[in-house]
């Protein structure tokens, strides 16, 4: 998609796909056949760069077709360049601006208890992200209201767009920034599957928000994008994408 | 239709407005920690399950409204006028790109505001909002219409902002006539053919003393309430038109308000000799409305002037 598009985020994407896989395929309720299920969990991809592990996992459950993919970040198409609900289905949040997602997952939350429904909130957060100040009004709300059904996954990548976080703006402990919140912290490899699902389980079972820091590793899976800032919103070139590819496979 | 009788704040209105809301189960009511000044505590008194308080953060506010509106519910958010333009990307980038309606409700609004000085005196609001595609942008002059243009967003296709006032205006409309308000269009109040008022807001009642005062003066000035600035009463404007002199008056910057959204509609449509009664690129500063109002020129003698210069001007079309 980004290297066909020649612009996106590769390496946000592939830190996060682990966990989208995880939800998809495993925990969320969701159906493929009525992604617009009034009654289905929703997941709200904050860090809405990352668009491309969305139309990825979309594809895989059958939402999206291949053709929808390859008109990624291109005029008219379904695949907008950031997550946007108005654009395709099986999307719940319109992303783009960062810090924004939280504060959604927690009013969808708060939808589900009035409507007295079982259904979970999950909101993907990228690390660079929660610099932004909404997220701690988020998460300050969020432990307030007793969202027990609101579950924050948060992609500790370690990088943003200029680079390193920790040069760029240190976010520290984030597993004890949001413990002081007042939420469940749950720390995990971001690319173990076995770690995934059951964080993921245990989410959402328990009665207070839960925040899930996954350790991962932003371009997993292609040595020259891994841990490498440059390819946060860069696309590969030629060369770069048949490496990638062969890595991949 | 010029009323005198109970006093009221627009804001008691929109307070008033979600009460008699409060039968539909969607609708919600979001606060900011300004319950009790946008008069959202009335309903929260009587349905604490449906009201959610945020705190002081209207950011995540504009937000949490909009994961509701995904879901079905029908939010009411308020804060005042000031703090709602620190969720202006909130509520662009979160709620009207993407379709959803939320209802967002800024009270005291303007230098009426007074006493709590310049850092709470919005004058812009309206001029930010009305940029929004598809953003429906209201400014009533009472409480009545103020309830009655309120509980019409129920249905509403569209994210709102409704700005209200802190301190009492004169009742304009009897609860009957607001009842027949309708969102998008305007109410003409006072007729006349020599020149039209169109205000909106506090500048309502003063606009329709100073078409006491023209006609006094022999000139007879018809007052339109222009409540809703987005979309404009565009025929309305029009309508105006044909009396050749029109004057704008709002308690807003004139740079992106009523005087700017009906300056748009003429230059286009029917280029119309007209004046604009508004804040003039300043800020405010402390002291009692009518003192604020005086200082900032926006009075009823300032419309009396405006009139006079337009309908004195020769050549005018």
């Amino acid at each position: 998609m980004v290297y066909k598009a020649q612009s996106g985020h590769p390496g946000g994407s592939l830190s996060c796909i682990d966990i989208l896989v995880g939800l998809y395929r495993s925990a969320m309720r969701f159906d493929p056949e009525n992604p617009g299920w009034g009654d289905r969990d929703r997941f709200v991809m904050s860090k809405g760069h990352a668009s491309p592990a969305v139309y990825s996992i979309l594809r895989d459950v059958g939402v999206l077709e291949d053709s929808d993919l390859d008109g990624f970040r291109s005029l008219g198409s379904v695949c907008q360049g950031h997550v946007d609900r108005k654009w395709t289905e099986g999307v719940d949040f319109s992303a783009g601006s960062l810090g924004m997602g939280l504060s959604f997952g927690l009013g969808s939350a708060l939808a589900a208890r009035l409507d007295e429904s079982e259904r979970h909130t999950w909101v993907l957060l990228g690390d660079g992200e929660i610099q932004e100040g909404q997220i701690w009004e988020a998460a300050m709300a969020a432990s307030h209201l007793e969202a027990g059904n609101l579950t924050a996954i948060i992609d500790r990548n370690r990088i943003q767009n200029d680079n390193f976080v920790d040069d760029q703006m240190r976010v520290g402990d984030v597993a004890s920034k949001f413990h002081s919140f007042g939420w469940n912290v749950i720390k995990i490899d971001g690319h173990n599957m076995q770690e995934i699902l059951s964080a993921l389980s245990e989410a959402k079972a328990d009665v207070v928000p839960t925040a899930i820091v996954a350790a991962t590793v932003k371009g997993k899976g292609v040595s020259f994008m891994e841990d490498n800032p440059a390819f946060h919103g860069a696309a590969p070139n030629d060369e770069q994408y048949a490496e990638a590819m062969e890595e991949l496979s | 239709m010029t009323g005198i009788s109970e006093p009221g704040a627009s804001r008691d209105g929109y307070g008033d407005a979600l009460l008699d809301l409060s039968y539909d189960e969607r609708v919600v009511v979001l606060e900011a920690d300004l319950g009790k000044s946008t008069k959202s505590c009335h309903f929260r008194a009587q349905y604490p399950d449906r009201t959610f308080c945020l705190g002081i953060a209207e950011q995540n506010m504009a937000l949490v409204g909009a994961g509701l509106a995904e879901a079905g519910k029908i939010p009411f958010a308020s804060t005042f006028a000031i703090f709602s333009e620190r969720a202006f990307e909130q509520f662009r980038n979160g709620i009207a790109r993407t379709g959803l309606v939320v209802h967002l409700c800024g009270s005291h609004g303007g230098m009426h505001t007074g006493q709590d000085g310049s850092s709470a005196q919005s004058t812009e609001d309206l001029g930010i909002f009305r940029t929004l595609p598809g953003m429906t942008v209201m400014h009533p002059c009472d409480r009545n219409s103020t309830r009655s243009l309120t509980r019409k967003l129920l249905n509403h296709e569209y994210p709102s902002y409704t700005r209200t006032a802190r301190n009492k205006t004169r009742e304009i409309y009897s609860e009957e006539q607001a009842d027949n308000l309708e969102i998008g269009v305007s109410s003409e109040l006072r007729a006349g053919e020599d020149a039209t008022i169109i205000a909106c807001g506090v500048m309502v009642e003063r606009s329709l003393d100073a078409a006491e005062e023209l006609s006094n003066r022999g000139i007879e000035a018809r007052v339109v309430d222009m409540h809703t600035l987005k979309p404009i009463d565009k025929d309305a404007i029009l309508e105006a038109a044909k009396t050749g002199a029109i004057v704008t008056a709002e308690d807003h910057s004139v740079i992106g308000g009523l005087g700017s959204a009906v300056a748009e509609v003429l230059s286009e449509e029917c280029p119309t000799k007209m004046k604009m009664v508004g804040v003039r690129d300043k800020f405010g500063e402390s002291g009692s409305p009518e003192e604020i109002m005086n200082k900032m020129g926006l009075t009823s003698d300032n419309i009396v002037q405006r009139v006079i210069e337009l309908v004195q001007k020769p050549g005018r079309t």
